[in-house]
């Protein structure tokens, strides 16, 4: 039976097939993307409460709150996809996990950025140096160094198993930054940095909060493909089925 | 010295495939080496030797195929392989800053060999390195410095003997002592896989494999 | 399998020792990122003291970052590292002597020099063997997990600040509680958790580490 199923994955994440599954599948993600996008942001702007606190200025966290938990969710499925494209040597990971990683450093740098703009009417400077924002910069730079390990190494295979090697040990160290960074900021509380406290949030602001979070994640899986399907087309650049393709355009 | 059906297999390489910048070096290329058997690799520049040599030593994966070591995998039979084979590539592997008696103790070390001075000194008289015991390495040319390796070889007491241009940086008289210990080694019961740019006359039967063709023959 | 750890830990400490001028280096460039920072801010004792941790420690990380390459740079060049991987041996044990190495002749010392840079940050003399302590646990943690960057980047040309954008972030936990060793111990309080902490981490880092490192060499060296 392993066998079976072993064969069914072979199948499956050989780069023609996914070619063609995925060509089907995009339209269907960025159409769901955008339609529940466009409902959460709705709900979130102009449905949901004022917070009593914060007034109109909060609604930043519709952008801010989703594109950080992608932020840490793509580096773990970049971390994943490496691990098994070294285990198990399959290609297609290793491209998902490349195509995945400038879409996970912009949606760190989106959280960064909207963080930041949220500071100014919060604490009246752009930049703080809370646990939350400084965590998502080290992020960032750890998005980097994949990226720039990718783009220094010239073969092809060894750039993805060794980045791949790189985000498996950023995504032990994640916890550990995490925690550190978390330490660190309850020992430097100034008087001007308000804390953001975890009240229990009303149902109408969670709503389009977890709309939000689920139209970036269909985004990024429509992104995602569409990248991936590059990335097949320019590495089997050489293979038959890609020229054919090619030469109908 | 024939080889029955019965000499049991060493090293055997399935439907090795490998390329490089989009250029495929070879592929489907199979073989099997026996004991007492020596196997040269011949191939202009550029044609995947050294790519192959480092396959089948397990420093590189190739991109289908495997290679077996007394039938089993060499990725999972590692240690038994490791122990049983030296490999000798182009760089010279030896450290300027130590004389030469610490370069031999350094690389046998790495295969857990600790050896006796005498059994050291032995060598090197064989390779004609005796006067230079005390010597930095970084003083030695670099033919002095392939006679090293030839030492390491001759104290290595390795099955299987896997060696990039062996003849590179010697002299007549080095290429005399590395094609007699071939031929000792290959009358010890042991096997030998080189590489070359042309053809070498060892003396004594063997199989060759040219890359660009990717066949295998017997050849005397 | 412990005598092939030994005496790559002999072999490396003694081609060290033969050209000693590279071991200096690092511990000038310590010593002298120090200095910098009451040249370039102010000498006030009271701000110094305040500003000692951080600078300590971060120009230690610089200082163990510029040594790095040197892990694996020779022997990849040379072509011990190849003879390195087709050891019998497992190349885990290999490359955790290596790093021993490296932390012998690079970390060790900056512990040793640390309280000269004490002196200079005004940091109060309560506080020494916390500093002491953090540095003793703390280099070695910068070794190990440096070594990780060094054998991803040994392949690529000029790979100095690629490597420095990759274990930086990774170094910053042991920068935080590194830093804050020194900075309670100053106000005289108790750093047995941060203490704990950094043991912890190293303790993580020694069985980890190493094990990264094997895996990357077989990726990155094979050509």
């Amino acid at each position: 039976m392993f066998r079976a199923i072993w064969a069914w994955i072979q199948r499956f994440s050989s780069p023609k097939y996914f070619f063609d599954m995925s060509g089907k599948l995009v339209p269907w993600f960025a159409i769901a993307a955008a339609l529940i996008g466009v409902y959460g942001l709705y709900l979130g702007l102009f449905v949901a409460p004022t917070d009593y606190q914060q007034g109109e200025s909060y609604r930043i966290i519709y952008i801010h709150v989703p594109a950080a938990w992608m932020s840490l969710f793509i580096y773990v499925v970049m971390a994943v996809s490496a691990a098994i494209g070294l285990i198990w040597q399959i290609r297609l990971a290793d491209m998902v996990a490349s195509a995945s990683a400038p879409i996970g450093a912009s949606f760190t740098f989106i959280a960064l950025v909207t963080g930041s703009l949220w500071g100014k009417p919060m604490w009246g400077t752009y930049w703080v140096w809370d646990a939350r924002l400084t965590s998502e910069l080290i992020l960032l730079f750890l998005y980097f160094g994949y990226m720039a390990l990718q783009s220094a190494i010239e073969d092809q295979r060894t750039a993805d198993k060794a980045s791949g090697l790189l985000a498996i040990v950023g995504v032990v160290n994640i916890p550990i930054i995490h925690y550190s960074v978390e330490w660190w900021n309850t020992l430097h509380q100034g008087a001007t940095v308000a804390r953001i406290g975890k009240p229990s949030i009303d149902i109408n602001m969670l709503v389009p909060l977890l709309l939000m979070a689920l139209a970036f994640k269909l985004f990024y899986v429509a992104v995602v493909l569409v990248r991936a399907r590059n990335e097949v087309l320019f590495r089997d650049r050489s293979r038959r089925w890609v020229r054919e393709i090619i030469e109908k355009l | 010295m024939s080889e029955t059906a019965s000499t049991p297999v060493l090293l055997r390489g399935q439907s090795l495939e490998c390329s490089r910048d989009d250029r495929r070096l070879f592929s489907n290329l199979s073989f099997e080496l026996k004991a007492a058997q020596v196997l040269q690799i011949e191939g202009a520049n550029g044609s995947g030797k050294t790519s192959l040599l480092r396959i089948l030593c397990g420093l590189r994966t190739p991109d289908a195929g495997q290679v077996y070591w007394q039938g089993e995998n060499i990725a999972r039979a590692r240690e038994d392989y490791y122990s049983n084979m030296v490999y000798i590539g182009h760089l010279p592997c030896i450290k300027g800053d130590l004389n030469v008696l610490e370069n031999v103790r350094a690389l046998l070390d790495t295969r857990s060999k600790t050896l006796a001075d005498e059994h050291i000194a032995a060598a090197l008289q064989q390779v004609g390195l005796a006067a230079y015991e005390d010597v930095a390495g970084k003083a030695l040319s670099s033919g002095q410095r392939r006679r090293i390796l030839l030492a390491f070889l001759l104290l290595a007491d390795a099955r299987l003997w896997i060696l990039d241009e062996p003849l590179t940086a010697l002299d007549m008289q080095g290429v005399v002592l590395m094609e007699s210990m071939l031929l000792a080694h290959r009358a010890g019961g042991g096997s030998v896989i080189f590489t070359t740019h042309h053809g070498m006359q060892l003396g004594c039967e063997m199989s060759s494999l040219s890359l660009g063709t990717a066949s295998v023959e017997a050849r005397a | 399998m412990l005598r092939a750890f030994y005496h790559l830990l002999l072999r490396d400490l003694r081609l060290a020792l033969r050209s000693r001028h590279e071991l200096i280096n690092p511990l000038i460039f310590f010593v002298l990122v120090v200095t910098l920072f009451p040249l370039a801010i102010t000498p006030s004792e009271a701000l110094l003291q305040k500003m000692a941790p951080g600078v300590i420690w971060v120009s230690a990380l610089l200082a163990v970052l510029l040594s790095l390459d040197r892990l694996f740079r020779q022997d990849y060049e040379d072509g011990s590292l190849d003879q390195l991987m087709l050891s019998p041996n497992p190349l885990v044990i290999l490359v955790l002597a290596k790093v021993c190495a490296h932390w012998l002749l690079t970390g060790l010392p900056l512990v040793l020099i640390a309280p000269l840079l004490a002196v200079f940050m005004s940091v109060p003399d309560a506080a020494l063997p916390a500093l002491l302590y953090s540095l003793l646990l703390g280099t070695p943690v910068l070794s190990l997990i440096g070594a990780i960057g060094v054998s991803l980047t040994v392949a690529v040309n000029r790979g100095g600040v690629l490597l420095s954008l990759i274990v930086l972030p990774l170094y910053i936990p042991v920068l935080i509680f590194g830093a804050n060793t020194i900075d309670v111990a100053s106000d005289g309080l108790s750093v047995r958790g941060q203490l704990l902490f950094l043991g912890a981490v190293l303790a993580l880092a020694a069985s980890l580490a190493p094990i990264a490192t094997a895996a990357a060499l077989r990726i990155t060296a094979s050509r």
